[in-house]
């Protein structure tokens, strides 16, 4: 903020008082914005109460938990035995702890200055703290590119963007709260070192790379965004030292820094997510060379040299690539993690693995879901991307790529509309600080040629104008500055040409504003209401989607119906009845989706969790939910499960309860364990538990465990979810006892039957030749009892 | 019927019982066996308690307070206010339809669910109700209401020329531990219905099973069709172990606990050897401790784990570590816990399959122990034990002990094969040095 104003300043003296001004109020605009981002996101505490959120904000918590209370240390080297039993997880190694060591810092400053808050508050309040971090830093970026106006209008849209509040409302414990902050700093530090060509910055941007490495896994968008962003500025001819300043040092700092990681270790170097950016690492050390060559040697001789050493460079790029693509190519995924996989094919998923397609944030999105997540956000990205190539600039093609790709990666997964977010604040933030600067500078223009014709108002004009204005026009000339000046700047001696030419920058603008941007009073006026209205529906459209869409917390439901608020606290009823009626050591077996509750919430064992890194131990639950009876309590048993605990959703119309999760559970199970065949659940391709529904599907554990006695709720077993009556109406389990069921029958915990104590003889009235089977003919008695 | 002056006498020897084992209890309070010695004798006929006396002398004999009741008494119940007030039973009672009181054929078995034991003996009369609780317990009799077993090769030699339905079988399993350690010479007369038992059934072990030329049919009238039991197939006498190690003890002959069985001697068809007495005593009282844990019963206390050169136990191993496991098996004698020595007791290290399968070595006193490293795998492992031996009840203990991977300062700092990478990082530091010295100030 200061340097481009200060210029201006020493450009004309009368104005230093209002630039001063002008700093106060936008640093006003700045805190309040930040108050915004904050107040905005804490609709959850107060609709609903101040507790962790969904499913990894628990995990989140619990980690943060155990980081509090046993140090850096311990949570290091933590090997978690509650979780993936028998396998355990080694959380220490296995979680980006950015998330976590920053919560745990907050809370560790809080307590030493005696402000006794629980570990949970500080979690519940991190992520909108981090948010108005995030509208800051989203300043500082856009500032960057197109000076402050732009900058305040970015920060104050992406302090309300719809899509960033769905990760980061008051609760919404997860990675992506902080991570989002460290992506935007990242690219400001990034964009800031490529407009100065220090190295303090690009040191400064090494760390914040690491900051955002330890956050979250979204860091390759980092470290692949930034190198095609050198070699489309080396492409286009804009190769420089300032983009060798601000791309070497990340590369070298940021990969030492990023394997420092234990999550990340060596797959900074490894895996093919990180290749680009050392393959552009030395296209760039390529070309340095070439330039500094070319300084040396006269033109002609140039032509020869240049000749040599593009042979010598490909040669060399030739031998790197061969051996990049050796090793690649010898191992099975060539090197690529499935989920980045699925990013370069968005089919390759679903057609392989089940496991990533079975998670609803990783679907592609729908069309509604854009507009619902940045609103009236992609209208003005066009616009914004126009004013970015108006005079475009290294900073303004970064915003134009990061968008581009943003888009592109938005539209293969759902979860990535979260990225793809900043990008459009900012530019519709560019779009519409340029929209009204145009306005409001011909508004003052023909104000002042209606008020005032002298001719001495004519030149005072540019000065005169609003701040936003000024702003704008300064803006254009830091750019215009940047293409030329700063490669002088590093030298102390050019001082002086730079006063010159700041002294020589008010008139030219002034010119083109004259000859340009002047729109007639009338057309002003009703741009500026339409945008005011338009701007005025975001508004609206954020704060319904904080207060309605986003802040439900997952683990308590509401409905209104006409006889008032229905409120569904099923989850926690059940998790409290786990803590308070089993044993320690005792192992619960549920769908993956309810690992991280039932370890954070009812502090009890369990066979997978959220963190689904081990296929096989997967399938093996869904084999068992999808085995009858008897083969499911074997494996189980085999597990030493105690307990098993389903979701249902039938009896109040909750529509995310495992029997719509079924499918993956058959799909997962059978993906490695191919007697469960999908085909045997499906009835003309779907799948169903009414009167249609197979009879594998109406055996299988999952069936029975979720409709156990739910004819006796209404006497016909009808399902709100599915709508029709089930199919199976009356059965008896015998190797599963109901132990607990929910209020709304949504959690319902069953638990292993003991193997029985006796086996029985034959039965009376069987004939001796049935006796091979006679060991568990279900008669009329329960065997198992 | 219990009359006035038999309650009076029951609560006097209640009373006596009491005190008697109060004082007992004060003699040995550590030497406590497995089971309490409270029994219910349930009888068809008062008579049985004369007829069987000898019998009920041994058990009264080795410690056992019983209570005689008639099958049908309305005021027979096995638990009061939750607690049971028998620690087993004795079946005598072989025609009785119904039990009496609150006593029904699932209370029998909740009893035995529950850890007790009980001997049933049926005869040719045997009732609904009687069959019902020998196929809950794993044990099918002759269906045919009539059948007895008969044998025409095997059978007991007596003054007149019977029906052969008078065995005298010899065919006993081969265990000490449920015949006891002095082989039974001669063989043991049985009178009544054969059972068989399912193969597959591995609870059911048949402790006296007929000759090949057996069979089970009604002796009264002529054979009409091929008889369905046949052979060694019939089990005279059968034991069933439930998982709960309760103990169950089904004979086919009421008589062969009588006093006329027990002290009559035997002499088989076609064996010129006569005994003096039949085995029946010996047979009875054997299989009798055995039932009621006087016998075979094992415990397993002290398992320990540490740290070779350690005694503290962790909460948690690591990878390679090496370890201490130990345990104390005792076996109860019918007075006291003497050590149990066996050379084939294993323990498993296990998660979802064993890592570790080694065999204990014992120091004869009961104490098994052995020493092993820890795989390099971590997980949630189970020390386990499972000690399944014919007659013995089955150990079968398990202890989760948590394996973690290195801590972070656990790994080798300095590796010599890496050294090259150490000389190179470090002379390219030394050498940057130089060469922004030399740079820098050369001119």
């Amino acid at each position: 903020m200061a340097e481009p104003e200060a210029s201006s300043a020493a450009a004309n003296g009368g104005g230093r008082l209002r630039n001063a001004f002008g700093g106060v109020l936008s640093a006003f605009t700045l805190l309040l914005i930040g108050v915004l981002a904050f107040s905005i996101r804490l609709f959850s505490v107060i609709k609903y109460e101040s507790v962790i959120h969904e499913f990894d904000p628990y995990f989140n918590f619990r980690v943060t938990q155990f980081l509090s209370k046993n140090g850096i240390y311990e949570f290091w080297n933590w090997f978690d035995d509650r979780t993936w039993y028998p396998l355990g997880r080694v959380i220490g190694g296995t979680v980006y702890p950015g998330l976590t060591l920053t919560a745990g810092t907050i809370w560790w400053l809080l307590n030493s200055l005696n402000i006794p808050l629980s570990v949970e508050t500080v979690c519940v309040f991190t992520a909108p703290i981090f948010s108005a971090n995030a509208s800051w830093a989203t300043y500082l970026l856009t500032k960057e590119a197109k000076g402050t106006g732009a900058g305040l209008m970015a920060a104050a849209i992406l302090a309300m963007v719809p899509s960033y509040i769905s990760r980061s409302v008051a609760g919404s414990y997860d990675n992506e709260a902080v991570a989002i902050f460290a992506l935007i700093f990242t690219f400001y530090l990034y964009v800031k070192t490529l407009n100065t060509g220090s190295l303090f910055y690009a040191t400064l941007n090494a760390l914040s790379y690491f900051y955002m490495v330890c956050s979250w896994g979204g860091y390759t968008f980092i470290i692949n965004l930034i190198p095609m962003h050198v070699l489309l500025c080396i492409v286009t001819g804009r190769y420089s030292s300032r983009l060798y300043i601000a791309y070497a040092p990340l590369v070298i700092l940021g990969t030492l820094l990023a394997a420092l990681v234990p999550v990340v270790g060596f797959n900074a170097v490894m895996t093919s997510e990180h290749f680009a950016s050392f393959l552009v690492f030395i296209i760039l050390h390529v070309v340095a060379l070439v330039y500094y060559i070319k300084g040396l040697l006269t033109p002609r001789l140039f032509k020869v040299a240049m000749t040599l050493v593009i042979s010598v460079g490909l040669a060399v790029c030739f031998a790197v690539v061969a051996v990049l693509v050796a090793l690649v190519a010898s191992s099975p995924t060539k090197g690529w993690s499935g989920r980045s996989l699925s990013l370069l094919d968005p089919t390759y998923a679903s057609k392989y693995i089940p496991i990533i397609a079975s998670v609803s944030e990783h679907q592609p999105p729908t069309w509604p879901s854009y507009f619902m997540d940045i609103n009236v956000l992609a209208f003005l990205i066009p616009a914004g991307i126009i004013s970015c190539f108006l005079p475009l600039s290294d900073a303004s093609s970064f915003m134009v790529l990061y968008l581009v790709t943003a888009v592109y990666f938005s539209g293969v997964m759902v979860r990535l509309m979260l990225v793809l977010a900043p990008a459009a604040c900012i530019l519709s933030g560019i779009a519409l600080s340029e929209v009204f600067g145009v306005l409001t500078r011909s508004l003052k223009f023909q104000l002042s040629k209606l008020f005032d014709d002298s001719s001495s108002a004519v030149p005072a004009s540019g000065d005169s104008s609003t701040e936003r204005a000024t702003n704008s026009t300064k803006s254009e000339n830091g750019n215009e500055k940047s293409e030329t000046a700063p490669k002088e700047k590093p030298s102390k001696k050019n001082r002086k040409k730079e006063k010159e030419m700041a002294e020589s920058v008010p008139v030219k603008p002034n010119k083109k504003e004259k000859r340009l941007l002047v729109l007639p009073f009338e057309l002003s006026i009703m741009g500026i209401l339409l945008l005011i209205v338009l701007g005025g529906f975001y508004v609206v459209h954020c704060v319904w989607a904080a207060a309605e869409a986003y802040s439900a917390p997952s683990i308590v439901l509401t409905s209104r119906s006409r006889d008032g608020l229905h409120v569904f606290d099923d989850f926690r009823e059940a998790y409290a009845w786990l803590s308070h009626n089993t044993d320690v050591d005792d192992k619960v077996a549920s769908w993956w989706d309810y690992g991280y509750q039932t370890t954070a919430m009812a502090n009890r064992t369990v066979i997978v969790d959220n963190n689904t890194w081990n296929n096989t131990h997967i399938a093996t639950v869904g084999t068992a939910m999808s085995s009858p009876e008897k083969a499911a309590w074997e494996i189980f048993n085999s597990l030493d499960v105690k307990y098993v605990l389903v979701v249902f959703g039938g009896l109040v119309g909750y529509p995310s309860d495992d029997i719509n999760k079924f499918l993956w559970m058959v799909r997962i199970g059978g993906g490695v364990f191919p007697h469960i065949k999908e085909p045997d659940y499906l009835r003309d391709g779907q799948y169903r538990v009414d009167a249609q529904a197979t009879p594998t599907m109406l055996n299988c554990l999952m069936y029975k465990l979720c409709y156990y006695r739910f004819v006796e709720t209404d006497g016909k077993g009808f399902d709100r979810v599915r709508g029709y009556e089930i199919g199976k109406k009356h059965f008896k389990l015998t190797h599963f006892e109901e132990v607990f069921t929910t209020h709304h029958w949504m959690v319902r915990i069953y638990k292993l039957k003991p193997q029985k104590n006796r086996v029985r003889g034959k039965l009376k009235k069987l004939k001796s030749g049935a006796k091979s089977s006679s060991t568990l003919a279900a008669g009329r008695k329960n065997p198992w009892q | 019927m219990a009359t006035p002056r038999h309650l009076v006498l029951l609560l006097l020897a209640l009373a006596a019982a009491f005190t008697l084992a109060a004082a007992a209890d004060a003699a040995a309070a550590a030497e406590e066996g497995p089971r309490g010695r409270r029994l219910l004798v349930l009888l068809d006929d008062l008579a049985v308690r004369s007829s069987h006396s000898a019998f009920f002398g041994s058990l009264q004999a080795r410690g056992f307070d019983l209570d005689f009741r008639l099958a049908d008494d309305p005021k027979l119940s096995l638990h009061r206010y939750g607690q049971y007030l028998y620690d087993g039973l004795v079946l005598f009672a072989p025609s009785t339809p119904r039990f009496g009181g609150s006593v029904d054929q699932n209370a029998v078995l909740e009893f035995i669910d529950a850890g007790h034991d009980m001997i049933l003996a049926a005869d040719s009369s045997a009732s609904d109700l009687i069959r019902g609780i020998a196929t809950e317990c794993g044990v099918d009799f002759d269906e045919d209401p009539e059948a007895m077993v008969i044998d025409h090769i095997n059978y007991a030699v007596t003054d007149v020329d019977g029906d052969h339905t008078l065995i005298a079988s010899d065919d006993l399993i081969q265990s000490d531990v449920i015949l006891g350690s002095k082989k039974i010479e001669a063989p043991v007369l049985f009178r009544g219905i054969g059972h068989t038992a399912n193969p597959s059934n591995s609870l059911v072990l048949k402790v006296l099973s007929a000759s090949p030329s057996a069979y089970s049919a009604n002796p009264k009238t002529k054979l009409a069709s091929p008889p369905s039991l046949t052979g060694s197939a019939i089990s005279l006498v059968s034991v069933m172990q439930a998982r709960n190690n309760a103990r169950v003890l089904v004979s086919g002959s009421l008589d062969l606990f009588s006093n006329r069985f027990l002290k009559s001697g035997v002499q088989k068809a076609g064996n010129k050897k006569s005994h003096e007495r039949a085995g029946n005593e010996q047979f009875v009282t054997e299989t009798s401790k055995w039932v009621f844990h006087e016998r075979g019963h094992l415990k397993a206390v002290n398992v320990k784990h540490h740290k070779v050169g350690e005694t503290n136990e962790p909460g948690m191993y690591r990878i390679n570590d090496d370890l201490e496991y130990s345990v104390e098996i005792y076996e109860w004698s019918g007075t006291s816990w003497k050590p149990y020595v066996a050379d084939d007791v294993q323990l498993q290290f296990f998660m979802m399959s064993p890592y570790v399968l080694k065999t204990m070595s014992t120091d004869k006193k009961g104490l098994y122990s052995i020493s092993f490293k820890v795989p390099d795998v971590y997980g949630v492992f189970q020390f386990k034990v499972e000690y399944q031996r014919l007659g013995y009840t089955g150990l079968s203990f398990t202890k989760q002990i948590p394996v973690r991977p290195y801590r972070h300062n656990e790994y080798e700092r300095f590796i010599t094969s890496a050294y090259p990478y150490y000389t190179a990082s470090f002379s390219s530091m030394g050498a940057f040095f130089i060469f922004s010295f030399v740079y820098l100030y050369h001119k």
